[in-house]
């Protein structure tokens, strides 16, 4: 047993034991609890002082007074704390503080834990966290110091705390080692925070996804209300050592707004349009960006539909047609509609040319699977909707969301011109792929 | 990336274990269940490392699910110090837990901490701190504290940076250490390092975020830094300086608020682009003084900007509050994109920016019209987000784009999501108020939905028709009627009572259909809601007072059903009313105006956004999110009228003063200005993106902060005299203070040191014209003592410096009567600088006399550089003692043929007095010759830094030649590594040094000495014992011995059973203190007090080698 450092005499430990502990308005995240979509809380943690976890019954009551599971405010003020949540992957993350912090910081901070879970465990779900809790208390505790973060760049953390495999899994329960890093870490000290240091790969390789979303509103006449372009630039680096990569494109003037990982060089983009960088190891988002100007985008399907109801009758016509439209010469793949029909709507019953489709009596959400879609001969969904017998006609029209992919194009027409290497000796293999993605497209009727 | 659910079962292979997290709602595995808790106390206390593992995973686990594991504390805390890391980690996290729980059992693992407090590795410094600032018992708070102290001058950014982390724990441990945290933090402001920056603002604004006076030294250089800090901080940072701000600039705006609105619309119709010159606007403000922006404030604004594309939403925000709260508002345009940016975020990140945004588009308009589109609202969105987004639409709305926003406001009123429309209705209503152009247009759309078949939305309806016609009632009487019919329909009391208001208010206009609707509602009084029951009795009191003829039966009936109802409200103004408005003999005075009182013009509603001068609180915060004032919500402060002193920014005092003693500094004050340009860069802290701007202003400034080195120049000159004689140092300040106003004015591009730098370079080579120089003091004592030392010829600047730096450690111990040199600094200021020279001339001569330097190696050598007539960077050949050991750099087979030692030459390096210099011997063993000798890509822990020797350009075969490089190891045995080039090959090297020459010799008397190491005691002392060597006879062998093993200098001693030394680490200037005492029989004591503990325990095991032996 260690000495005992300062000797004090009793009467004196007696004597400050029994002086109240001020609490200060304590800053930033105090605790957190992970809430599942059955309102139980299944994890907690306290960084400070323990909060007593009836002060989630604030949040079940905006829980239960929510219609919607996202409904929920995001900021929920009770009398002596404030309780800031997120819903992601069904399950809340309510984190406790007690003063003035900027929502954003704390909402931010929540997202990262989410995202590190997923990264570390591939889901982040009540079971994986349950089955990983050793792990994930390590990390909670890494990620924040006093409420404060702390290391919540993911390249340090998994120096610090081993993320789970099940090689791993195995050799510690039969060595009985640990998922924690036997050595120090020293990312967190050096002039790069983001990247390990040390780092080796035989075979050197870097890939880069130019990723763009077509966010559009269609109206009803099929002419485009409001159409941008969200892309990303996510990339997977594998390469020894410090490597200082330049990546350029041939028409930098496209980016419209951009937003970097902290390992871009600010001043280099603003001044040559060329992206510069020491890339964290393994898999980071490198920049995301927006391409506003309308008469850019391209919108790549068209959609003929004609929903109706007929006052007085107990059926609905339902036909719906889609078809490409500018598409580079590409293929539109993965097309999948769905759309939310009026609460009035009892059953549908129709007829796809192609791929199969869905209707939820209960939701009124109708999902169709469509697959690729052919030129020559378009996909189209067609039949009969049954609406409650002397009901009147529902005076709604339901929105028709589209998801689409297609592969080989970015549709901003965003290229990238070369991707160099500086720093290093080898010739580490380089590639690119790009795709196109729907992301909000919703087609109005 | 990983694979997931298979590890699932993390303790596979033991079955026997249950599995945790299996089933969250059934803690009867651990709780309640007392033998499983023998369980686990049984298995930590085995030797199995596997075992204890285990029990402190469930442990953990239990702990995560709430339940409670106090009981265990006893069998945890044994662990603190157990091997293993993993296990160690787990019982920090338990202890950090339970301590406060069970103070005195935590109390046992205290130790463990302060232990860990000296470990060599930061890491673990920083963990041990980290998790003693986390238990929090109040009993040890005094050991806290004085941990964080020492953390805070820690060597290690990443341990100092726990440090801020501690002290707002300790703070709310035991607010009353509140003014030591302060020194801290005041402290830790300083600190140069983006590791620190964030961590220490936060803990500022816990601690004392009022002390706004703290930041000013700090400003400019946390400007430059920003960027470079970790984005958590970022966001800290940018909310304090808007606050800063607030309370240091002027408004940028002030001449505007005069216009107000018309010009704003004028002016952001035209362009809201970013505009690099904003200059006042033109004519109209003539009159008005024109502002000129601080360049302090222009440089908050521009190193911020580059932030908006921060991928972290909190950064992004806490840069567009910085730009609406500070801006002049031609800038705040360029938020806009950002903040559109962050909506396509999280949903929760897009409901907090939508509400900033809601609040900002009140105010700047025109901001955010270009971006309308991006604030259409998709079917998917949540409610709450639709709703924002109307708001902001809403608030958007103009006579130019209105029939666009309302083209979609009549698709979203066919939306399934009823909320979402009623919230629609209203936005529309919003809109015809303000908009004169619509308000007919959206009335007719508005009755139509008045036959809508949703009871939600017709209430909705009625309630903003209702508020339209208040405006404009006359034209409108059919609407009225409409309305009196819906009645029958419309259940919604909140409809029912507008339409009764309605009819009540404007029954003029439909003189037969009020009488009938009183009828219908008389009848179903008992039935109706309290506030439809109010205006019932509402409509009857006008109705009697206009039309008594047709009413007043049934006006009575209404208040007599009223008199006898449940609600007091409703029976108080039936009796009220009936007071009012029936005359009686006894009623009052009042009763003759009851016309007036109930018939009076009752003034429109005005539709109001909810986000209305939601703006005096600061943006982005939590206060303004809720819209009241959350606990801790620092106000943001008005602009001050008038711009307090700028100049409290200056930046003159080196920041390391603060916390090393004067003596300290005395060491480092060589001649920094000729190569201040230089240093400039090399500053560790110096950020690849923030390069210094063109920018008038602010250039010097930043120049100057960065440098820290060049500063330290600044006051060198007065320093010396300072630590004699304060009076000295006032006059010093009130020149300096001249220096700055006449630096303001030039506005120069140049730093203040360079330019004093070339100045006194010039001087050097034209000696002669030296007095006449008035501005930079120290610079004169520079040249002056260059003077004074014209026999010893060609000599050289630097080496002029070193002897400088030699005489000037002395002065102490040659006790020169301070009366002397008192009256001379007051005959005129001029004569300052010469009083170094005072200091010095007896120097060389009394040296050999004073005893203490008697064996002081490295002095010898010092002296030795007296004479040299060499340039320093041509060999300082080394002093013929023998003592000195040569290292190995490169083999001379690894080399192929070129052969490379070193050697720590002990002697200052005078470039930069807080490197340590090392000797390097270059021998050519090939036959060919070598050249371009040069160091490459130096790889060096952060701060320390490598003063490169210049480049050998031609080696002959055979020969050999040495050169002095420097080197800043931040007192570290941290190797600095890095590549030593010729025209062919580059090999890597690397070169670490011992210990004890990382210090360089302190000379001090006896009581110096004694009052020194009084205030290094408790964790600053370490005492160990040993038994002398065989060779250690006598004290001279001692001395010898421990003079070899660090550069160190003896200290007098009266007892020759005692020998002390002392020294100075050279990069930070801390005191290291030895003491050998001698006993009977080989045996002896060794001591070594020093502030950097970890020094102090490496010397110790030196010494204690070298003194065994």
């Amino acid at each position: 047993m260690p000495n005992h450092p300062v000797p004090v005499p009793s009467s004196v430990l007696a004597a400050l034991k029994n002086k109240t502990i001020h609490l200060s308005a304590a800053k930033m995240i105090h605790s957190l609890f992970l809430v599942n979509a059955s309102g139980d809380i299944f994890l907690e943690k306290h960084w400070k002082s323990v909060v007593s976890r009836s002060v989630c019954d604030y949040f079940f009551e905006a829980l239960e007074r929510a219609t919607e599971p996202e409904n929920v405010p995001p900021v929920i003020p009770t009398p002596h704390h404030y309780l800031i949540n997120v819903l992601r992957h069904r399950i809340y993350f309510v984190a406790v503080i007690q003063s003035e912090v900027p929502p954003l910081f704390v909402i931010e901070f929540l997202h990262r834990v989410v995202d590190t879970f997923q990264d570390y465990f591939g889901v982040c779900t009540e079971a994986a966290i349950k089955d990983n809790v050793v792990v994930v208390y390590e990390l909670l505790e890494e990620m924040l110091d006093n409420g404060f973060p702390l290391a919540t760049e993911s390249n340090i953390l998994k120096e610090l705390i081993k993320p789970p495999t099940i090689l791993r899994t195995v050799v510690n329960t039969i060595t009985g080692s640990t998922n924690v890093g036997e050595q120090l870490p020293t990312g967190q000290l050096s002039v790069v925070p983001w990247r390990r240091t040390g780092v080796k790969y035989t075979n050197n390789e870097a890939y880069f996804d130019v990723i763009e979303e077509i966010d559009a509103i269609i109206d009803k006449s099929g002419s485009t209300i409001t159409a941008e372009i969200q892309g990303v630039i996510d990339a997977c680096v594998k390469l020894t050592g410090m490597p200082d990569l330049t990546l350029s494109f041939m028409n930098p003037r496209l980016l419209d707004d951009v937003s970097f990982h902290p390992c871009v060089r600010f001043k280099r983009w603003e001044a040559e349009r060329i992206l510069s960088f020491i890339p964290p190891d393994g898999n980071f988002r490198l920049l995301s960006y927006h391409v506003s100007s309308q008469n850019l985008v391209a919108i790549p399907v068209y959609v003929k539909h004609n929903i109706s109801f007929r006052e007085g009758s107990s059926q609905g016509r339902f036909e719906l047609t889609l078809g490409p439209k500018q598409t580079m010469g590409k293929a539109v793949e993965s097309v999948l509609v769905s759309s939310q029909l009026p609460r009035g709507v009892l059953n549908a019953n129709l007829n796809p040319s192609q791929g199969t489709y869905t209707f939820d009596p209960v939701t009124k959400l109708l999902s169709w699977d469509v697959g690729k879609i052919n030129p020559q001969k378009l996909p189209s969904l067609k039949g009969s909707m049954s609406l409650q017998a002397g009901a009147s006609k529902p005076d709604e029209n339901p929105t028709i969301n589209i998801q689409f992919k297609i592969q080989q194009l970015a549709i901003s027409g965003l290229k990238v011109n070369r991707l160099d290497m500086y720093g290093e000796k080898y010739k580490p293999f380089k590639g690119i792929k790009y795709m196109t993605k729907a992301g909000k497209f919703q087609v109005r009727t | 990336m990983s694979a997931s659910s298979a590890f699932s079962d993390e303790k596979g292979g033991s079955a026997s274990e249950p599995e945790y997290g299996h089933d969250p709602a059934s803690g009867g595995i651990f709780s309640s269940d007392y033998k499983r808790h023998d369980d686990l106390k049984e298995m930590l206390d085995s030797n199995k490392d596997s075992l204890k593992l285990e029990a402190m995973k469930r442990i953990v686990a239990m702990i995560a699910r709430g339940k409670n594991a106090s009981d265990l504390f006893p069998a945890v805390v044994k662990n603190v110090a157990c091997k293993n890391i993993e296990v160690k980690k787990l019982v920090y996290v338990y202890l950090v837990r339970y301590a406060e729980e069970q103070q005195d059992l935590a109390l046992l693992s205290i130790s463990t901490f302060q232990r860990g407090l000296k470990d060599p590795n930061q890491l673990i410094r920083a963990s041990a701190l980290r998790v003693l600032s986390s238990i929090r018992v109040t009993i040890i708070v005094p050991i806290m504290m004085l941990a964080i102290k020492e953390a805070a001058s820690d060597m290690s950014p990443y341990v100092r940076k726990t440090a801020a982390h501690a002290i707002p724990k300790l703070h709310s441990l035991d607010p009353e250490q509140k003014d030591q945290l302060i020194e801290v933090i005041e402290k830790l402001l300083a600190d140069k390092t983006t590791l620190v920056a964030g961590s220490v603002v936060m803990a500022f604004e816990e601690v004392c975020p009022d002390r706004i006076d703290l930041i000013h030294k700090n400003y400019r250089k946390l400007c430059n830094l920003l960027i470079d800090v970790e984005e958590w901080g970022q966001v800290v940072i940018i909310n304090m300086l808007t606050r800063y701000a607030r309370t240091q600039f002027l408004n940028p705006n002030i001449n505007e608020s005069l216009l107000e609105e018309n010009s704003e619309k004028a002016f952001y119709a035209s362009d809201d682009e970013e505009e690099e010159d904003k200059k006042a606007e033109p004519a109209t403000l003539a009159k008005r003084k024109p502002y000129v922006m601080d360049p302090d404030h222009r440089l908050l604004l521009r190193n911020t900007k580059p932030l908006l594309q921060s991928r972290n939403a909190a950064v992004v925000m806490a840069v567009a509050q910085l730009y609406f709260h500070l801006a002049p508002k031609a800038e705040v345009g360029i938020i806009a994109k950002a903040l559109v940016r962050l909506m396509r975020s999280h949903s929760e990140v897009q409901y907090v920016v939508l509400q900033n945004v809601a609040t900002m588009s009140i105010k700047r308009r025109g901001m955010f019209e270009p971006y309308l589109k991006s604030f259409y609202i998709r079917s998917t969105d949540p409610t709450q987000i639709k709703v924002l987004k109307l708001e902001v639409l809403t608030n958007l709305a103009n006579e130019t784009n209105i029939s666009t926003i309302l083209r979609e406001f009549q698709t979203y009123i066919k939306s399934m999501d009823k909320d979402f429309v009623a919230a629609s209705i209203q936005a529309i209503g919003r809109c015809a108020t303000n908009i004169g152009e619509v308000r007919d247009t959206c009335l007719n759309g508005l009755v139509q939905l008045l036959s809508n078949r949703d009871e939600l939305v017709v209430a909705e309806s009625v309630v903003v028709i209702k508020k339209l016609l208040q405006m404009q009632p006359e034209q409108h009487s059919d609407i009225i009627k409409h309305m009196a019919k819906l009645i029958d329909n419309i259940q919604v009391p909140m409809a029912r009572a507008s339409i009764l208001w309605l009819i009540g208010e404007y029954c003029e206009h439909v003189p037969k259909i009020a009488p009938d609707v009183l009828r219908k509602m008389a009848k179903s009084f008992t039935n109706e809601e309290d506030i439809v029951k109010l205006q019932i009795i509402n409509l009857a009191a006008k109705l009697y007072l206009t039309n008594s003829k047709q009413s007043k039966l049934l006006t009575q009936y209404v208040l007599n059903l009223a008199k006898y109802d449940q609600n007091y409200d409703i029976r108080d103004r039936a009796r009220f009313i009936r007071q009012l408005i029936v005359p009686t003999d006894k009623s009052g005075a009042l009763s003759k105006y009851a016309k007036k009182l109930f018939l009076a013009l009752k003034p429109a509603p005005v539709l109001e956004s909810p986000f209305k001068d939601r703006d005096h609180f600061q943006l982005g915060s939590l206060s303004h999110l809720l819209n009241a004032k959350a606990a801790g919500y620092q106000e943001l402060p008005n602009w001050p009228e008038s711009a307090p002193d700028p100049s409290v920014r200056n930046v003159e005092i080196p920041d390391w003063s603060k916390c090393s003693s004067r003596k300290d500094r005395k060491e480092k004050k060589v001649e920094k200005p000729f190569y201040s340009d230089s240093e400039g860069e090399s500053g560790p802290t110096e950020s690849a993106d923030s390069e210094s701007d063109s920018g008038s202003g602010s250039a010097s400034a930043s120049g100057s902060d960065e440098s820290g080195s060049g500063s330290e120049s600044e006051e060198s000159g007065e320093e010396t005299e300072s630590d004699e004689e304060e009076e000295d140092e006032e006059e010093e300040k009130k020149k300096r203070k001249k220096l700055d106003k006449t630096k303001a004015k030039k506005q120069a591009e140049e730093s203040a040191e360079s330019e004093q730098s070339s100045s006194a370079e010039d001087r050097k080579r034209g000696r002669k014209a030296v007095k006449n120089q008035k501005s930079a003091s120290e610079s004169e004592s520079e040249s002056e003592s260059s003077e004074s030392e014209e026999e010893s010829e060609e000599e050289s600047e630097e080496e002029s410096e070193s002897d400088t730096n030699v005489r000037k450690k002395r002065t102490p111990v040659l006790k020169q009567p301070p009366k002397q040199s008192k009256k001379e600094s007051k005959k005129e200021t001029q004569e300052m600088s010469l009083l170094d020279l005072d200091d010095y001339e007896p120097a060389p001569a009394s040296a050999s006399v004073t005893p203490v330097n008697f064996l002081s190696s490295s002095l010898v050598s010092d002296l030795e550089g007296l004479s040299l007539t060499d340039t320093i960077l041509a060999p300082t050949t080394l002093a013929p003692s023998g003592s000195i050991k040569m290292y190995e750099l490169l083999h001379r087979i690894k080399g192929e043929g070129l052969a490379v030692e070193y050697c720590f030459s002990r002697q200052p390096f005078s470039p930069e007095p807080n490197m340590v210099a090392v000797q390097i011997q270059f021998t050519n063993n090939t036959n060919s010759e070598t050249k371009n000798l040069h160091i490459e890509d130096p790889r060096l822990q952060s701060g320390m830094r490598i003063r490169e020797f210049a480049e050998i350009d031609v080696l002959a075969a055979g020969e050999s030649v040495t050169v002095v490089m420097g080197i800043d190891f931040c007192d570290s045995t941290q190797a600095a590594n890095f590549q030593l080039c010729t025209h062919t090959r580059k090999f890597f090297v690397s070169i670490q040094p011992p210990v004890g020459e990382l210090m360089t010799p302190a000379f001090l008397t006896e009581n110096d000495f004694k009052k020194e190491q009084g205030k290094l005691m408790g964790m600053n002392e370490i005492l160990e014992k040993l038994t002398l060597g065989e060779k250690c006879v006598n004290e001279h062998v001692i001395v010898e011995r421990v003079t070899a093993t660090a550069n160190l200098s003896r200290v007098p001693c009266g007892s020759d059973k005692e020998c002390r030394f002392a020294g100075k680490t050279v990069s930070s200037g801390c005191l290291v203190l030895v003491t050998v005492t001698t006993k009977e029989g080989g045996g002896a004591q060794l001591t070594v007090n020093c502030e950097k503990m970890l020094i102090g325990t490496m010397l110790v095991k030196d010494i204690l080698q070298a003194l065994s032996q």
